[in-house]
């Protein structure tokens, strides 16, 4: 080979990924800023003006302000949640599971083998009004002799949750399967009883998961409406379903397009600010 | 007495969290499960109700479900081997060689999978119906692919930065030329990882939803059919559609996992603890569904 | 290998190597003899690893030429050059056997019968039987014979090896160590050797060069570079020397007379790198010889006065260190030959040595250009190794 041909190569390599992702990736991304930006008296038939429309978004987030509270609600809810359940499911498995460690890892992302909607339907048969859970929840009076969960902020919760929860428990395993047990081994020889070891040098050292876990979790949360739909009403609508409205059934280009770019910007605020709050070396 | 069952709780609660979270994690399959042979009350509900073997027996009982499983199928094969290719020729030019322009290259690859699957599908509806581009089948395999490149790239790219360098310098230096170098050692020790990739953007594409509603126009993937039954019944042949998709991501993972254990089977390194193959991704060869993506979806 | 000689010489001109701002090898000016076991010595990133590249082809020079019995090969790609390379992490491809990875290089080429060549190869690294292992299953050892045979087996000109045997344990590298040197005598082939370990570099090679920061301080046999240091880099990494800087003030025969921390030494002009200006003063620790007294000193010896304050016991020697009349430090190492009593800590001695062991370097000659007596006598060769 030339010298010539080998430094052409990587330029020939990158050329058809790169082009199709620079013309089906950046150029949307493009198109999406300017389309926010169309004369919202257009319409799909009559076609649009760009008239640097800036006002179509304090109208959208205006309008639709609620939903994007509550988008972050739940995914903030649904993160917690994962954390809180997530954690310890991660630590048995780096930490308790020995020989059994592939094979529980295998069960924490045998969820993802299923489809994603079909899963998230099965949270409709679990939490039905005639199944087991609302039965005991009736039972033991947490719940009104008529209460539902299904078409309830908690259904919607509980499916996120269930179904981001791999996303956290995977990384904060990996941050703590790669500590070094003499470190806890040093620790307890200095006194600390377990609580302590945990509070001073496990969970520290398992920040770089933590943060990448919640990162994982919450980004993708806040822009779903899969969970929403199925398993609530308009009145647990997500800026998702919104969006998904505004382009498949009201065909409003313009607000539909504020919507999703609003959504883009809030995500990269609430990411950079989360990363320099906890300090950007420590993602993992 | 008292000293040694708190003794007990307290070195145990992890444990009993732990299992269960685990619990709570596997309840849905096994109901997806249970639902595929069930018989419901009727249309509209969703709960057990009798069992039966009549779904497994008549899978496309269900009016539309097969031609959407199918079209799922095609789609997801035509994003497999397009994303593939294009993915591993970026994986090489960004592990192998150092040139103008990488690091931009890296952020654009990377620049997918940090966004919203929300506002990739609605940038994308955006410029296709700017550009009069009719929604259909291409229009979801274009975007199948956009989305896929990335974790393709990262897959592949994982599999090449563990792979000694040093190796193509010595078949160099036993007389191989770079073609040859690249045929005999080069590719089928990144096999295994092109292989991962091809099966991670397989899942992604067949079970990917956000991005495919808004770019499909009229055509029906699988989980489309899904969603638009929700207002219409759902059909529990859609459990077996489900149920089918684990057992074959099972035993694919499970027949990858056999193969790793034969001896030898390593790549650039000479023996050494088998890695627990972890990224939050996806482990390396089992199709693996999420709603549409990996780590930014939904 | 019988026939003309199968060993071809390697010639290296002015060859440099620059990354971005970094010399990492500058102007080397190189002749290995034909079917020599040679060796280039040196510390890390002193360019010696690149320099064997450059020969490999796994690098391209800045400037300078390579040749190859005269042949011109500085531009060819690796896989033109009849020369092979064994790699520190011997690289051997996981996903072969042993068979077809020895087989690897004859197969590129063409050849179609490579059974013969690879038992015969097999043979001589001694892993006969071992053709269907991988290299996972494999010992440190094993895969260090097998990318041996890997390389031989195509019958280079020149082998190259990159730090072999770094990875091996020392009981190993020792019986590897026998090992190359009987193949290399057997085969005839001219081996390159690139190591950072001194003792290695003295045991197996014809010849020695020493590199440092990208040149070569001294070109020569392992004795010439340990009695006859070059440079004071040279006589602080080949073993320990004692280094005395001082001054040159004038000649009397065939002697040079240095004065050093106001005392008058002198030095066979034979033994002198330098013969003006300022100077080291250089003896090898087991060379000097201690007595009680001035008197004691046999005649023509020269001498420095100090006090013991640190004896190590090792078993086959006891080194001192001597504290000085100017402050300096003097190492002694005392043979342990039976008859010489141990000095204790704290006694008065004067450290003797005859003339003819002692050499004159320029000052300002070690790599990190320390000429004071301290830093020098207590540089620790590359490998730690002992006395001689």
């Amino acid at each position: 080979m030339t010298g010539a041909r080998r430094r052409l190569l990587p330029y020939l390599l990158v050329l058809p990924g790169g082009l199709w992702l620079v013309v089906f990736f950046l150029l949307p991304a493009v198109q999406l800023g300017a389309t926010s930006l169309y004369d919202p008296a257009g319409s799909l038939t009559d076609g649009y003006e760009m008239t640097w429309a800036f006002g179509n978004y304090p109208d959208a987030v205006r309008t639709y302000w609620v939903h994007f509270v509550r988008s972050f609600w739940y995914a903030g809810l649904a993160t917690a949640l994962a954390l809180v359940l997530g954690y310890p499911l991660a630590y048995v498995i780096a930490l308790r599971a020995g020989r059994w460690q592939n094979l529980l890892l295998v069960c924490v992302v045998a969820p993802m083998f299923t489809s994603f909607l079909v899963r998230t339907l099965a949270w409709k048969a679990i939490l039905a009004d005639t199944g087991p859970v609302v039965g005991l929840l009736r039972e033991v009076h947490l719940l009104a002799p008529d209460g539902r969960l299904l078409a309830s902020p908690v259904a919607v919760v509980t499916s996120i949750t269930y179904n981001y929860l791999p996303f956290m428990v995977l990384p904060i395993y990996a941050s703590l399967q790669r500590l070094d047990r003499r470190l806890l081994e040093a620790a307890r020889d200095l006194n600390a009883r377990p609580v302590q070891v945990f509070r001073t040098v496990t969970f520290p050292l398992s920040m770089p998961g933590v943060v990448a876990g919640t990162l994982l979790t919450i980004i993708p949360a806040a822009g779903d409406y899969i969970s929403a739909e199925l398993l609530g009403t308009p009145r647990e609508y997500m800026i998702g379903n919104v969006i998904d409205a505004a382009f498949l059934v009201r065909l409003d280009y313009p607000q539909g397009a504020a919507l999703s770019v609003v959504l883009l910007l809030v995500i990269l605020a609430l990411t950079i600010g989360y990363l320099r709050r906890v300090g950007v070396e420590e993602v993992g | 007495m008292g000293y040694r069952i708190r003794r007990w709780i307290a070195d145990h609660w992890v444990l009993a969290v732990a299992a269960l979270v685990l619990g709570y994690l596997l309840l849905p399959v096994v109901v997806v499960a249970g639902l595929s042979f069930n018989r419901p009350s009727s249309r509209l509900t969703y709960d057990f109700h009798e069992f039966t073997l009549d779904n497994w027996r008549n899978p496309c009982a269900a009016p539309g479900m097969c031609e959407a499983v199918w079209r799922s199928v095609q789609i997801g094969f035509l994003t497999t081997v397009i994303s593939t290719v294009l993915g591993t020729l970026l994986a090489f030019a960004l592990v192998r060689h150092g040139f103008r322009g990488r690091t931009a290259v890296n952020l654009l690859v990377l620049a997918p999978m940090a966004t919203p699957e929300v506002v990739l599908g609605t940038s994308l509806l955006a410029l296709l119906v700017a550009a009069r581009v009719p929604l259909g089948f291409w229009t979801v395999v274009i975007a199948h692919v956009m989305f896929c490149i990335s974790f393709v790239v990262m897959t592949v790219r994982a599999r090449l930065s563990g792979m000694d360098p040093r190796l193509e310098e010595a078949a160099l230096d036993l007389y191989a030329s770079e073609w040859q170098a690249f045929l005999r050692v080069t590719l089928p020790l990144a096999l295994p990882g092109i292989v991962a990739a091809a099966l991670l953007a397989f899942s992604l594409s067949f079970d990917d939803f956000v991005v495919t509603n808004f770019t499909s126009g009229t055509t029906v993937t699988f989980p489309m059919y899904v969603w638009g039954a929700n207002q219409r019944g759902i059909p529990p042949q859609v459990n077996v559609i489900g149920t089918a998709m684990f057992v074959v991501s099972l035993l694919l993972m499970l027949g990858t996992a056999l193969r790793r254990r034969r001896p030898g089977r390593r790549a650039g390194r000479a023996g050494g603890p088998r890695p627990v193959r972890l990224r939050a991704a996806a482990p390396a060869p089992a199709p693996v569904s999420r709603s549409g993506r990996g780590h930014h979806g939904g | 290998m019988e026939g003309a000689q199968p060993g071809a010489r390697l010639r290296l001109v002015e060859l440099t190597k620059r990354f971005g701002g970094v010399t990492a090898v500058d102007r080397l000016d190189l002749t290995v003899p034909a079917g020599t076991f040679f060796a280039l010595l040196g510390p890390s990133g002193c360019g010696k690893t690149t320099t064997l590249r450059m020969v490999a082809g796994l690098e391209e020079p800045t400037a300078g030429r390579i040749l190859l019995d005269e042949e011109e090969i500085t531009r060819l790609r690796p896989y033109r050059r009849p020369v092979n390379t064994v790699f520190q992490s011997y690289a051997l491809f996981p996903h072969l056997d042993v068979f077809e990875n020895v087989a690897f290089g004859l197969r590129r080429r063409g050849v179609r019968d490579v059974t013969g060549q690879v038992r015969a190869m097999l043979s001589l690294v001694q892993l006969d039987g071992y053709e269907r292992r991988r290299p996972a299953q494999l010992s440190g050892g094993q895969q260090q014979r097998v990318a041996l045979a890997r390389a031989l087996v195509n019958r280079p000109r020149v082998l190259l090896l990159d730090e072999p045997l770094g990875a091996l344990d020392l009981t190993l590298r020792r019986r590897m160590q026998v090992e190359l040197k009987r193949i290399q005598t057997e085969v005839g082939i001219t081996f390159v050797h690139v190591t950072h370990d001194q003792e290695e570099a003295m045991t197996l090679a014809d010849t020695v060069a020493v590199m440092n920061n990208g040149r070569i301080e001294q070109l020569g046999t392992p004795a010439e570079l340990y009695e006859f240091p070059a440079t004071a880099f040279v006589a602080t990494f080949l073993g320990r020397s004692n280094l005395l800087s001082g001054t040159v003030v004038g000649r009397a025969g065939e002697d040079v007379l240095v004065e050093a921390y106001g005392e008058r030494f002198s030095v066979p002009v034979v033994r002198a790198r330098s013969t003006a200006g300022a100077v080291l003063l250089g003896v090898r620790p087991e060379k000097l010889r201690l007595v009680a007294t001035a008197d004691e000193v046999p005649a023509g010896h020269q001498a420095v006065a100090g006090i013991v304050t640190d004896a190590a016991y090792l078993g086959t020697s006891t080194q001192y260190l001597l504290r000085t009349g100017w402050g300096g430090e003097l190492s002694v190492f005392a043979a342990a030959d039976g008859e010489t009593r141990p000095v204790p800590v704290g006694q008065a001695v004067v450290a003797h040595w005859h003339p003819r062991y002692a050499f004159l370097l320029p000052a300002g000659t070690s790599g990190d250009g320390s000429a004071a007596p301290v830093e020098a006598a207590d540089a620790v060769p590359a490998n730690g190794a002992g006395p001689r």
